[in-house]
């Protein structure tokens, strides 16, 4: 492996960052504001959303950046290869991060809701200053476990010709007829990214418990 | 363009079944084979051996922290490198149940860790050790407590074989592929392979909410 192959795998990685970066940024508070939609259980819309959360979660993210990709422009939508690779993880994450709300928003306890209520609070600003900060930081492990997830299925995107860290690898691994010096070094990339997530998991906790200790 | 996609994937009914069948096989195999060689690591993890069960825990932290696709190809592209030619399918399933073998064990030593260690220090007490004390006292409450995580692992593994379709195991997502190439009907073909995942997802939390009920009854 030569300078211009880490090059190249310092370039896929950099893609892979972006792609997991952007779908988690848009679709975790798409995820946040489904369960909020949800939670208010408006007749009609619901079982709309509860149906396609599950087929979203179902559906593995080869198959749907296969559908974002080839379909869409059948019916006049030509995404390019990275918008339709950033869609498809954010729908993923998007069904899973609804999930993981909805779970939290469930098990938060309505005397606080209905003490805000009796002292006139309206219902966006209970929400914004009482229910959020609280399932936020339940929520907080899970949504972690769930970035990281989305990083470990962004290979994908490479089915439609994404280059991220793992195709390159393999393009590498091709040209020079020894594959396991590029797969460790993407290996070493992975390990790096999944590991700075839960090390920055560890760092909010901790400021969490000694800002509730203070 | 609808119709005429519905009509293809009629046409095309036998190769979409035929791959349908293939995602059903080697999920089952990989499950099932993952499911033993989680259950031997778990016994490896838990054991008294400190450095086994240390470096063992290490490695699967590793794997947790690797793509499944990059793993794929390591596995099909790397043990070559090393004298050992498989086939893509051997590769798939070998992928399959290496990857998820190190997940199912980490989620049985989560539920054991989860629970009271009594049980176990009873087991010791009326002279219960090695296999017998891990089949008779130390696996029933641990699989018991685990049925919903095994559940969504399957999940998992169904959504994971997916991606063989880049070592060209001829599964549903590869077979959606090659008719859409074929005959130009993305929507329908892909649409449908999706619609075959979701219901094979369903089936099995259904077996899972039949297995929890079974569980339940007999308590």
């Amino acid at each position: 492996m030569g300078t211009g192959d880490y090059l190249a795998l310092a370039a896929g990685a950099a893609n892979t960052i972006a792609v997991s970066v952007l779908a988690i940024v848009i679709g975790a508070p798409l995820g946040l504001g489904l369960a909020l939609i949800r939670w208010r259980q408006v007749r009609g819309i619901d079982p709309i959303i509860a149906t396609t959360v599950s087929l979203l979660r179902a559906t593995p993210a080869v198959t749907l950046v296969l559908l974002v990709y080839f379909a869409l422009p059948t019916i006049g939508l030509e995404l390019p290869r990275f918008v339709a690779a950033v869609a498809t993880l954010t729908l993923g994450t998007m069904a899973y991060n609804c999930e993981i709300w909805r779970a939290t928003l469930l098990s938060f306890p309505s005397d606080q809701l209905d003490a805000a209520r009796a002292f006139g609070m309206p219902r966006g600003l209970r929400v914004r200053l009482i229910v959020l900060p609280q399932i936020a930081r339940a929520a907080l492990p899970a949504l972690v476990n769930e970035m990281t997830l989305i990083i470990k299925v962004s290979p994908a995107v490479a089915v439609i010709g994404v280059v991220e860290a793992t195709r390159v690898a393999v393009r590498i691994g091709a040209a020079t007829y020894n594959p396991i010096p590029p797969f460790l070094v993407a290996l070493a990339i992975y390990v790096g990214v999944v590991g700075t997530f839960v090390a920055a998991q560890r760092a909010l906790e901790r400021r969490h418990r000694h800002g509730t200790r203070a | 363009m609808i119709p005429r996609g519905i009509e293809v994937l009629w046409e095309q009914r036998d190769a979409l079944l035929n791959g349908l069948l293939t995602t059903i096989a080697i999920t089952a195999v990989g499950a099932v084979c993952a499911g033993l060689l989680g259950l031997i690591l778990f016994a490896l993890l838990i054991s008294r051996q400190r450095l086994v069960a240390l470096s063992l825990a290490w490695l699967i932290d590793l794997m947790r922290c690797v793509p499944f696709m990059l793993f794929c190809y390591m596995i099909y592209y790397g043990l070559p490198s090393f004298g050992i030619v498989i086939s893509n399918m051997t590769a798939g399933i070998a992928a399959l149940t290496l990857y998820n073998a190190a997940y199912i064990a980490e989620l049985l030593r989560g539920s054991f860790s989860a629970l009271p260690a009594e049980g176990v220090e009873a087991g010791h007490a009326f002279g219960f050790h090695g296999s017998r004390l891990l089949l008779r006292i130390i696996l029933p409450p641990v699989l018991l407590a685990s049925i919903p995580m095994l559940g969504n692992q399957m999940v998992q593994i169904i959504k994971d074989s997916a991606f063989l379709v880049i070592i060209a195991v001829q599964e549903l997502t590869f077979v959606a592929n090659e008719i859409q190439a074929t005959y130009y009907v993305p929507f329908a073909s892909f649409v449908c392979a999706m619609l075959l995942y979701w219901v094979l997802c369903l089936a099995v939390e259904a077996g899972v909410r039949a297995v929890l009920r079974v569980a339940e009854a007999r308590r």
